[in-house]
């Protein structure tokens, strides 16, 4: 437990500003990040279900909203930070069973992870594309 | 020589008497949330330039109803326990600290009962 009534003059250990970014760092920073914006975005998909729920003009309303240009943008961000952290995590999972701990490994599955996250990424916008 | 008593010892859940639930947690609602989170995807592109009478019949019918039950409950339960590592990796005062956990629970719970409910409420209108 920290107590925040202890003086601040103790050592730190070293921290981010200390080390030369390394993309599996970049990953597992970016793992919580898309954690936190997909946390925040759900409002989005609620404020979708509650729409439909509540009948047609409200549906409109969230739809019209959705469709224009910045709701896209901010979908399309919100698909890729979706894909990105379902494959950080399932890494994660692998890592949990105690595989994958190589460093060819490691730094294999990073790399794709990032390029599979943008190549599903547009493989989901070319398929809603394709219905509408 | 251990200071731990042998009750705690028996327990193993440690100082924050959880055990491994919170790490425990997080797995399984990351297992659930894969095939759950592909399944509303798939609802939401079938879903695209339809009127809303077709979408409300869509996210009504029995098996999309409880496929979004079991994802929100999951992905909301996810959602608190990530969140709550964050919030205890970078705020330290412990009033403020309280303060956003408390926020965390109440968010997670309302976009649960908020989700849940417009899928229900679809569910029983069609």
């Amino acid at each position: 437990m920290t107590n925040s009534d202890i003086p601040r003059e103790r050592p730190l250990s070293p921290h981010l500003q200390v080390y030369s970014p390394m993309l599996t760092m970049m990953m597992s920073i970016v793992h919580r990040i898309t954690g936190a914006a997909l946390y925040f975005g759900t409002v989005l998909i609620i404020w979708w279900l509650i729409a439909a729920a509540s009948g047609p003009s409200h549906f409109e309303l969230a739809n019209a909203v959705l469709s224009s240009w910045i709701g896209l943008l901010v979908l399309l961000g919100y698909t890729w930070a979706a894909i990105h952290h379902m494959l950080g995590g399932i890494k994660h999972l692998f890592w949990d069973m105690g595989r994958g701990f190589e460093l060819n490994t490691v730094e294999l599955n990073a790399r794709l992870t990032l390029a599979g996250s943008v190549v599903l990424t547009i493989l989901v916008w070319v398929i809603a594309y394709g219905v509408s | 020589m251990s200071l731990r008593t042998p009750l705690s010892k028996v327990r193993g859940l440690g100082s924050a008497k959880d055990g491994t639930d919170h790490w425990w947690h997080q797995r399984v609602t990351a297992v659930a949330n894969i095939p759950l989170v592909l399944i509303f995807t798939y609802v939401v592109i079938s879903s695209i330039g339809k009127p809303h009478a077709e979408v409300a019949a869509l996210l009504g019918s029995p098996l999309v109803v409880i496929a979004l039950v079991l994802m929100i409950g999951s992905l909301t339960w996810h959602m608190r326990l990530g969140m709550q590592v964050i919030i205890e990796d970078y705020v330290h005062s412990e009033g403020r600290k309280i303060a956003c956990l408390l926020a965390n629970t109440f968010f997670t719970a309302a976009i649960a009962v908020a989700g849940i409910f417009a899928v229900l409420k679809l569910g029983f209108a069609s």
